[in-house]
């Protein structure tokens, strides 16, 4: 129990440093950032990684696993990868790329 | 602790700052793209340590992550920016099907090793299992209705708030049943009837909401699929999940928020009301002279202008207009008028969806202007041109009382001296209101294809 408070004490502080973060992007990359933070929500593919990795996964688990690896390493590529197409289009007037 | 395991805890402290910084360096155009970069370098050393740290069998990890990968790049480099609405729904779904699975390959594996699973076990698995089955169905719906595979309107049936309480109820239901022995005989039972529970509760929140609210409901499966990866990282007791999940869900509330202002209405409202499905039949007619022009007296107008301002709407992702409305600017702006691309909050199918086209035709984010930026300047502005936009400068929400879109800000381009509004007829908006906009006196009308008409200006403009 005592280390669940303490994830929870983690989840709580991230929530308020997310508030602070995410309030300072500017509404024009409001679409890059919903395409970034997709990529990160793909962090879940650590959790996926165990289930189809550990040596001591019964055989279903392993199924579920490396499906949930699949669908996560789709939304972590494809993630980062359009997020740096948008990113590299959004030019400033000096003509300078990002 | 092995020195294995103590430098996986490191990296994932490691990846979780690089996420945060790479989320500061989003705050300015000029530093997002590096930003990216440094949240994907985040990404690989987690998913690094993770792969060393633990004796694993890669043999499927490999499969699942070719796959993976093969489609994910296949997918985010063909992707036309048009498309961008439908495909985050997509990927917003994916990882919350990700989550789910996650969740049920833990449960099902503490169940085989007859771990014992307590309380602090049980109830993030459940959640997991939950919130990534409902932003599943719910983000491939919107995808759905993004995409136009489904029809975009709010879709509602008699009795839809008893069959989403029942819903309700039996998630409840199943969750103590769970929580009480989630070893038990009952308890695969419980978790199976969640997963289909949750997967008709995701299509059943997503049905009702029609195409003008998509903005608000992508931008709260993001924050969905956050929370399932946090609830997974309780699962395994990960804290780089739940400091990356809670990033995500927060940011998700926060664009949920930004998008639920812009339009005066309450998330609840934008959730269960079913929007725009009888809005029609409520709005005010409106009587009157529109006055039609054709391009070449658009021109003569624009090319004695000052300062110009576009604004666009979805019409203009429909119509592909964004590169020819960007060579009209320059071309103004050569004529030495003061050019500027006001764009509202919820312009387009998702938050910022107009900047990303304009940005892919090259126009230079410094003109780029927010409502708030460009409302209080509008008076001295010689011609708006609205492109394609209907709901977001429809003067009713400011006017009329009995409006549906009543209190919404918007963008007060009738303040303009002239307002041109391209449009292909005199059909009502996305969210069904008529437009009082049209029959004001200094309003034009250029009626037809949006990229048409501003081709044939650019042509009127090179032939002078």
């Amino acid at each position: 129990m005592g280390e669940f408070i303490l994830l929870l004490f983690t989840f709580v502080l991230a929530i308020f440093l997310g508030f602070e973060l995410i309030s300072k992007v500017p509404a024009t990359l409001h679409t890059p950032l919903m395409s970034g933070s997709n990529a990160i929500s793909g962090i879940t593919i650590v959790g996926a990684l165990v289930a189809a990795g550990a040596t001591d996964s019964p055989w279903l688990s392993v199924v579920l696993g490396t499906a949930a690896v699949a669908f996560a390493t789709i939304n972590v590529v494809g993630g980062y990868l359009v997020t740096d197409r948008m990113l590299a289009m959004f030019k400033s007037r000096q003509g300078g790329r990002p | 602790m092995s020195a294995l395991e103590i430098t996986a805890s490191l990296s994932y402290i490691v990846a979780s700052c690089l996420f945060i910084v790479g989320l500061k360096m989003l705050s300015s155009p000029a530093s997002a793209r590096r930003g990216n970069l440094v949240s994907a370098l985040g990404m690989l050393i987690a998913v690094v340590a993770t792969l060393v740290s633990q004796g694993m069998d890669y043999h499927w990890i490999l499969v699942g992550a070719t796959l993976g990968a093969l489609a994910g790049a296949f997918a985010a480099l063909r992707v036309p920016m048009t498309s961008m609405p439908e495909f985050v729904a997509l990927f917003n779904g994916f990882g919350g099907i990700a989550s789910l699975l996650v969740g049920w390959a833990e449960y099902h594996r503490s169940l085989s090793l007859g771990a014992e699973i307590p309380f602090a076990a049980a109830l993030p698995i459940y959640l997991a299992i939950l919130i990534g089955g409902v932003t599943f169905t719910g983000s491939m719906i919107a995808y759905a209705k993004l995409a136009e595979r489904i029809d975009g309107k709010p879709t509602l049936f008699s009795g839809q708030q008893i069959v989403n309480a029942a819903i309700l109820l039996g998630v409840a239901v199943c969750l103590v049943a769970f929580l009480a022995a989630p070893a038990g005989p009952y308890a695969y039972w419980c978790v199976g009837f969640a997963i289909g529970l949750s997967f008709i509760l995701g299509v059943l929140a997503t049905i009702p909401i029609g195409g003008a609210d998509m903005p608000v409901v992508i931008s709260l499966l993001n924050s969905y699929s956050g929370l399932a990866a946090c609830a997974a990282g309780f699962v395994i007791n990960n804290t780089v999940l739940i400091v990356s999940g809670a990033l995500v869900g927060a940011s998700g509330i926060i664009l949920t928020n930004i998008m639920c202002k812009a339009m005066n209405r309450s998330l609840p409202h934008v959730l269960f009301s079913g929007f725009g499905a009888a809005a029609a039949k409520t709005g005010a007619v409106y009587e009157g002279e529109v006055n039609p022009i054709t391009p070449e007296d658009a021109y003569y107008m624009l090319e004695a202008a000052q300062s110009v301002v576009f604004v666009p709407g979805y019409g203009m992702a429909v119509a592909q207009a964004q590169h020819v409305v960007r060579e009209l600017g320059e071309l103004l702006e050569k004529n030495g008028a003061d050019v500027k691309y006001a764009i509202h909050p919820v312009a387009g199918r998702m938050p910022g969806h107009m900047n990303v086209l304009l940005a892919e035709a090259n126009v230079p984010y410094e003109q780029l202007v927010e409502m708030d930026d460009i409302n209080p300047r509008l008076d001295t502005v010689d011609v708006a041109v609205v492109i394609g936009a209907n709901d977001v400068v429809n003067p009713a929400a400011r006017e009329q009382e009995d409006s549906p879109i009543y209190g919404m800000p918007i963008i007060n381009v009738d303040h303009a001296r002239t307002v041109f509004v391209l449009k292909r007829s005199m059909r009502a908006g996305f969210a069904g209101v008529d437009n009082p906009l049209f029959f004001k006196e200094n309003t034009r009308m250029l009626f037809g294809d949006a990229k048409q008409s501003i081709s044939a200006l650019i042509a009127e403009f090179k032939t002078a």
